[in-house]
């Protein structure tokens, strides 16, 4: 211990390091009185830490070539140890850290945090979200699914408003279009930015540890018993926040990772076709909806860009001499309403122009997000700037350590129950458009479904009698289906039906059988003889069609099973198409796949259509997820360890600040 | 460490033990958690299932000469098969082991009733340099085997190092003959009877 001690004391005297860890992480006073709500940058910080260690273990195995991208991904889901751990962890983790930002800043706007002398630490907290925004955009883009391309085409198109905007927009593809050279670029900014934000982040704490934290109360510390040194107070109740929010985390990415993912980007890139609905990350819906809701391009682009700007004249807007809400009853409603407003704006923002909301009398998104973008600059250029002037606050208290503390309390809870009835009072408006859909039961769904094993095998043969003489499997190799229960000879025996195409010692292309650890070969060579076959559509590559197509399973159930032989009065089928209202428009190209008994089981179990599209359905969801069992089974042991972690925290924290209740 | 400058109120010392035992287990959990969450970065970076998985190679030996070898490539790995004549056969039996560097009979290193092949890896054991050898053109060294051109170490006619720096023999990697002119790289059936 005493040797120990002395080479620290030796490093101090030459970097301060210790002594440095010491004032700003362990005795640095903070106020005594500081809510749940001041948990959020602690967690910022940390989400910033695992997304950088993820982001850099994904970049190890990502290729940020437009021809590699896409499979690439699937490569790291299916094949790189823990990957799809790694790349679920990062994807959800983009919308953890949003939701944490969001919370922070929202916290910091209801307890004037940013006024003087802070003014500078909000700045820069803009200035972080604002390289979030990039980081993220960019981010998105490396998966090169088709809301990826569409997503980079659209935001980089916002620049073509600028003067000599066309020249700006080529500079920034490096080409016409959104390409390789576009791609490459995004990858190579998306791993600088998150440094950037980190130089940021350390100037906003900083700046944060000149005057330190502000709190609930809103007034400056007077007397020493107003402050408590931040270790083990603060570290103990953030680790106790970060229990909790890691609990959320992992239910994400273990139970429901596609959740705020779009089934449109597990389709490859494609450039010639936009998806009907495009929309982008949650965190970027309330911007859009003010975007979209003015009729003129630039006009648009400009209020979408003054909705994230003006947050930097905050500091200035707010006129008020009171910081915190609580003092000021006005200015807490006006908060409350803003939030909801950005809530609305969310909602206007996933859903298209057109869309009329039937059970609010018929009103037009269009004018629902006029109205809501109206009211979010409203709060800035007029609420901020009046209430100051008219608002009529409370008393404020003369120290953080008069008794007033205890009313406090109560009055957070309610605001955070409000917070949490408005919106969840918003949810029927979110939601998505897909036709209802006839609800099947999977043996894979739910926290502790699995993949029925039988159901798995009579569904693969029939993707093999049946889908495979049109649809590819591409990312599945021969050897994966060890996991439906075949063993090595089996396998080997399977894959060895199908041909490959090998070149020879003599350089000619030769058929070979496939071996285990040959993917599925494609039935066609290309894509034009796969049109040329098939009256110039296109049948899907089926290694992802269960998390490509909104409704998963539900919906490729419904897809085989729904074919109607005499299509309604109103329908005109086009030539060489067939009617299936479950499909897009209702008319597809491909005929009805299955009959009954187009198949033998054999087990001797009745081939009926319901139940061989059952068996494929369930055959697909399984090649969509392979590593579905193995995710619900690693994220229970997970659940289990941060709820034990969660609970030692809380009562270590406990203990810890039963001394300051004294 | 310093002492804080401000010290909480801490009156009663009650329950030590309490506490202790909250704060022991609070970081013994922390840390296993920790251990666990590093975990699954770190395998991220061990060879992927399809690497693991890597096919097996056959090779057909019928058109290779006595006296002279191939190199195929093997999990990355270029794998010498070598055909031996009766006399580099004979010279590597009769090499007594206490010549060695690293001692092994000859019966060790070949197949049994296929002993004119040998099939190594072509690796060589120092620092992982590919001896030269095994095209005709190519210079044996004095032991007849293979000669690393990077730091001068011999190998024999049955791969095995015959002077330093190398420390170890080529190393013989998993194989079977399917038939008497065709083996299979990457598994090592046990021979049965």
């Amino acid at each position: 211990m005493g040797k120990l001690a002395n080479i620290a004391r030796w490093i101090d005297y030459r970097l301060p390091f210790f002594s440095f860890i010491d004032h700003e992480l362990r005795e640095y006073p903070t106020p005594k009185n500081l809510n749940y709500w001041w948990n959020f940058g602690s967690l910022a910080g940390i989400t910033l830490v695992v997304m950088i260690l993820s982001g850099i273990f994904l970049a190890m195995h990502y290729e940020p070539n437009t021809k590699e991208a896409f499979d690439s991904v699937e490569y790291i889901m299916r094949n790189i140890n823990y990957g799809w751990f790694l790349r679920y962890l990062h994807a959800n983790g983009a919308t953890m850290f949003f939701i944490v930002v969001y919370i922070h800043m929202f916290r910091g706007l209801y307890y004037g945090s940013y006024k003087a002398p802070r003014e500078l630490l909000w700045i820069l907290g803009v200035v972080i979200l604002l390289l979030m925004m990039a980081t993220a955009f960019m981010g998105y883009v490396l998966p090169w699914g088709q809301m990826s391309y569409w997503g980079a085409t659209v935001i980089t198109n916002l620049f073509s408003v600028l003067p000599f905007g066309e020249s700006i927009v080529e500079w920034l593809w490096g080409g016409f279009s959104v390409d390789n050279p576009t791609l490459n670029r995004f990858f190579a900014l998306h791993y600088l930015f998150p440094f950037l934000i980190v130089g940021v982040v350390i100037l906003h704490l900083i700046a944060l540890h000149q005057h330190g934290s502000n709190n609930p109360l809103g007034i400056e510390r007077k007397e020493p018993r107003d402050s408590i040194p931040f270790h083990p107070y603060y570290t103990v109740k953030d680790l106790f926040g970060l229990g909790v929010f890691a609990l959320i985390w992992s239910y994400f990415i273990f139970f429901n990772p596609n959740f705020f993912g779009e089934p449109d980007n597990y389709i490859p890139a494609n450039p010639l076709v936009t998806p009907p609905h495009i929309v982008p990350e949650w965190y970027f819906l309330p911007f859009y909806a003010i975007l979209r809701s003015i009729p003129n391009k630039t006009l648009g682009v400009l209020a979408m860009v003054s909705s994230v700007s003006v947050l930097f004249f905050v500091p200035w807007l707010d006129t008020s001499k009171v910081r915190s809400a609580t003092f000021r009853p006005l200015y807490k409603w006006v908060f409350w309403g803003f939030v909801v407003d950005c809530f609305i704006l969310g909602c206007v923002g996933a859903y298209s122009p057109d869309h009329i909301y039937a059970s609010l009398g018929g009103l037009s998104n269009q004018t629902l997000g006029q109205v809501t973008t109206l009211l979010y600059f409203t709060f800035f250029f007029v609420a901020l700037p009046l209430l100051g002037i008219y608002e009529k606050t409370k008393p404020l208290p003369k120290s953080l350590s008069e008794p007033i503390l205890q009313k406090k309390n109560i009055a957070n809870v309610s605001a955070s129950i409000f917070c949490l009835f408005m919106i969840g009072s918003l949810s029927p408006l979110y939601g998505s458009e897909t036709p209802t859909l006839p609800r099947e039961n999977w043996s894979f769904q739910g926290p502790l479904g699995t993949f029925d094993r039988t159901e798995l095998q009579h569904g693969f043969q029939i993707y093999k009698e049946v889908c495979s003489t049109c649809h590819g499997l591409k990312q599945i190799r021969f050897r994966d289906l060890a996991a439906l229960g075949y063993n090595h000879e089996e396998i080997k025996a399977i894959a060895a039906e199908c041909k490959v195409e090998v070149i020879d010692d003599e350089g000619n292309v030769i058929e070979k059988p496939a071996l285990p650890t040959d993917t599925f070969p494609n039935p066609y060579k290309n894509e034009q003889a796969a049109r040329a076959a098939n009256n110039s559509a296109l049948p899907p590559d089926l290694s992802l069609i269960t998390k490509a197509r909104a409704g998963g399973p539900d919906y490729i159930y419904a897809l085989l099973t729904g074919y109607e032989a005499t299509p309604p009065k109103d329908v005109h089928l086009a030539e060489g198409l067939h009617y299936n209202p479950y499909f897009p428009g209702g008319q597809i190209a491909m005929i009805p796949p299955l009959s009954e008994g187009l198949v033998t089981y054999n087990d001797g179990s009745q081939p009926t259509i319901n139940q061989m599209a059952k068996d494929v359905v369930t055959f697909l969801s399984w090649a969509a997820e392979p590593e579905l069992e193995d995710r619900k089974q690693t994220g229970y042991k997970v659940l289990i360890y941060f709820i034990v972690f969660t609970i030692l925290m809380y009562f270590v924290m406990k203990q810890v600040w039963a001394r300051v209740k004294e | 460490m310093t002492e804080s400058t401000h010290n909480p109120p801490s009156p009663k010392k009650k329950e030590p033990t309490r506490r202790d035992f909250l704060l022991l287990t609070a970081g013994a959990v922390g840390a296993v958690g920790t251990a666990y969450f590093a975990w699954p970065f770190i395998d991220s970076m061990n060879p992927a299932a399809d690497i693991l998985a890597q096919s097996t190679v056959d090779v057909d030996l019928s058109p290779i000469p006595a006296g002279q070898a191939i190199t195929v490539v093997w999990r990355g790995k270029p794998i010498f098969v070598r055909h031996r004549t009766p006399k580099e056969i004979k010279e590597a039996e009769q090499t007594p082991l206490s010549q060695l560097i690293d001692p092994e009979t000859d019966q060790d290193r070949v197949k049994k009733g296929h002993d004119d092949w040998l099939i190594v890896v072509g690796i060589c054991t120092h620092l992982g340099c590919i001896p030269t050898g095994n095209k005709p053109t190519q210079t044996r060294g004095k032991y007849g085997g293979w000669s690393c051109p990077c730091h001068g170490s011999l190998y024999d006619t049955s791969g095995r190092v015959r002077r330093g720096p190398a420390p170890l023999n080529l190393a013989i990697p998993p194989y079977t003959f399917l038939t008497s002119t065709q083996i299979r790289l990457g598994v090592d059936e046990v021979a049965h009877g």
